[in-house]
């Protein structure tokens, strides 16, 4: 039975007619996993007004696109969604289903896989298959060691899980590949919904946007106390960086949780990010270790950071952080020499 | 109004330590605690209750025996009532299997008192998944509305609640019908201090206690580890990077020469 299963599937998110950064990943990811499994890569695409996008999503790599175009489904609500998702998983069953981890996509991957019965596998930071049993090996940080776990769903069918954004590379975008629209029909009714978005507000004054950040100065516990750790910010306002933390540091209501790095916060690839005061446990580096230069600075030489890191600093973050600070100062009073902002 | 607030024990992730040789959780050194979501979920109930000025608070959790001591913190933030479903028929449970367990509980709980409103905690600190309080909603099929920020109306007689959901820039205002599932995020509320008289009829409470028995028309299938479709593959260390270099020399040396590469580099902080 589980034979009928083919083919490997990426759910799009869009909103407000533009594609998700994490569904484009995904499609890379997918068709490595489709190229292995010589299945074809499918997207499917929900939404109103949207079928001009399945150009889009062919051109990162999927062959094909399955589109639902309805108004009932315009924002993103789970049970629209859902319904719209289960129905073409159970007419063309799909073996692998992926989602971007985002709000939306872990809302709608937990409902549909408990209506399919099947196993969902959360945040997977590391996709691959085994090619002979077709099992989809999705691994993600076990809960607080330095360990990654491999989640296997061996009996049931598609084997879903959702993927942490920009850990997945996307491929570069062809324009003239060529893929298959099919349209797919819905007979929902506005009527018949029982939850209805009233509106959609956009926090447009927010100032923390670590994720467009080119430069983050991230502090841990290692800071030792709130009056410490503004070390950190005093050294982000020298260079006109955006502060993150880990989650001890959240936790202990030194930032606020969106500053949070890592697993359970946000995951960033900034030019320069600065790791301060933070040992390195993985929940912190999956969600930082695609920055391009990293440095870390920390007591600890056996701290796991100084693998993720270019260049590491052995020391004391109170002694090295304020003369940082006073360089920084003064190579730009010096003027010319390092434009920060 | 008759709220049901799911809740989970969980280890101390701020307290537990890390075996250095295995790499795994030295479960013992963690003291266990209410999740930190599900104790905003409770509080906000009490806030839903408050505002309306009437309501019953129950909390539901799955566990072993000494989950008990949760749902004993969830009365001292002001629960009227706790039930616990523990047997090892549970055990081993993956989200699916969680939510199955769960719905069957929640069902024997609407028999006597009909549920309005069901909270959960945005997810557990310990598996970080937030698959289980979509999935109740699920298998009840009423709607789910998760990473709430904000209950901004209740309408007991229209039945219907409006809700603020975060979302990546942002947040969108909902409006549900009662009865409905919502997940909660911490800036919620925040947690009150509790009054004396909740922390006296903690001490003394004792939650009703359900085995599997006691639930009705229950799968055993589709219970713990058997009715979990994932399992565990294997565990692993993640091959680790090369790492950089080291800088050396004293701390004024170091910085120097931080300072040198950085303006080799000075073009990233211009985002190049």
């Amino acid at each position: 039975m589980m034979d009928e299963y083919r083919g490997v599937w990426v759910f799009i998110e869009q909103n407000d007619g533009r594609i998700e950064g994490v569904s484009l990943e995904l499609l890379g990811a997918g068709r490595r996993l489709a190229d292995k499994l010589v299945v074809p890569l499918s997207g499917v695409l929900l939404g109103y007004e949207i079928k001009s996008l399945s150009r889009e999503v062919i051109s990162y790599g999927a062959d094909q696109v399955y589109v639902i175009d309805h108004e009932v489904m315009k924002d993103y609500r789970t049970e629209s969604y859902m319904k719209a998702v289960i129905n073409l998983a159970e007419k063309y069953k799909p073996e692998i289903f992926l989602y971007g981890a985002t709000s939306n996509g872990k809302d709608l991957a937990s409902a549909v896989a408990t209506d399919l019965s099947t196993g969902l596998t959360a945040d997977t930071t590391m996709l691959d298959v085994e090619v002979e049993k077709r099992l989809l090996e999705a691994s993600r940080p076990a809960f607080g060691g330095n360990i990654m776990a491999t989640i296997l769903c061996k009996k049931h069918r598609p084997q879903m899980a959702t993927v942490r954004p920009k850990v997945m590379k996307a491929m570069e975008p062809d324009p003239d590949r060529h893929g298959e629209v099919i349209e797919e029909p819905i007979t929902l009714k506005e009527d018949d919904m029982r939850t209805k978005v009233i509106k959609i507000v956009k926090d447009v004054t927010k100032k923390v946007n670590l994720a467009e950040a080119h430069v983050v100065v991230a502090g841990g516990k290692g800071m030792g106390d709130l009056q410490n750790f503004q070390l950190i910010h005093e050294l982000a306002d020298t260079i006109g960086a955006t502060v993150g933390g880990t989650r001890d540091v959240v936790e202990a209501g030194w930032l606020p949780h969106e500053q949070q790095v890592g697993q359970t916060g946000e995951t960033i690839t900034p030019k320069i990010y600065f790791a301060i005061g933070i040992s390195g446990a993985i929940q912190h580096v999956v969600g930082m270790k695609n920055s391009e230069f990293i440095i870390a600075i920390n007591k600890d030489p056996q701290a796991p950071i100084f693998d993720v890191a270019t260049y590491g600093i052995v020391g004391d973050a109170l002694e090295i952080v304020p003369k940082l600070i006073k360089e920084f100062k003064e190579a730009r009073e010096r003027g010319g020499e390092m434009s920060y902002v | 109004m008759h709220i049901v607030v799911c809740v989970k024990q969980v280890p101390d992730t701020k307290i537990i330590k890390i075996n250095p040789k295995t790499n795994t959780l030295d479960r013992r050194s963690a003291p266990a605690i209410l999740n930190p979501y599900d104790a905003h979920a409770v509080q906000e109930a009490v806030k839903i209750t408050k505002t309306l000025g009437k309501g019953t608070i129950s909390v539901l959790s799955m566990g072993p025996p000494q989950a008990v001591a949760v749902i004993k913190k969830s009365i001292e933030i002001g629960a009227d009532r706790g039930f616990l479903i523990s047997d090892r028929a549970f055990a081993g449970a993956d989200t699916l299997a969680t939510s199955y367990a769960l719905s069957k509980a929640l069902e024997r709980i609407s028999k006597d008192m009909p549920v309005d409103l069901i909270l959960c905690g945005k997810h557990a600190i310990d598996g970080d998944t937030g698959q289980v309080g979509p999935g109740i909603a699920r298998r009840l099929d009423i709607p789910p509305v998760t990473n709430v920020i904000e209950v901004a109306e209740v309408n007991e007689s229209e039945k219907t609640i409006v809700i603020k959901r975060k979302i990546t820039n942002g947040y969108e205002l909902i409006q549900a019908q009662i009865p409905c599932l919502l997940t909660v995020e911490k800036e919620i509320n925040s947690i009150e201090y509790s009054p004396m008289p909740n922390m006296i009829k903690a001490a003394r409470y004792e939650p009703v206690i359900w085995s599997v028995n006691d639930l009705e028309e229950v799968d055993r299938t589709q219970l713990g580890l058997k009715g979990s479709p994932t399992i565990v593959g294997k565990m692993f260390t993640p091959p680790k990077p090369e790492g950089g270099k080291r800088l050396e020399g004293n701390a004024d040396e170091q910085i120097q020469q931080l300072m040198e590469l950085l303006n080799d580099k000075k073009e990233l902080f211009a985002g190049k």
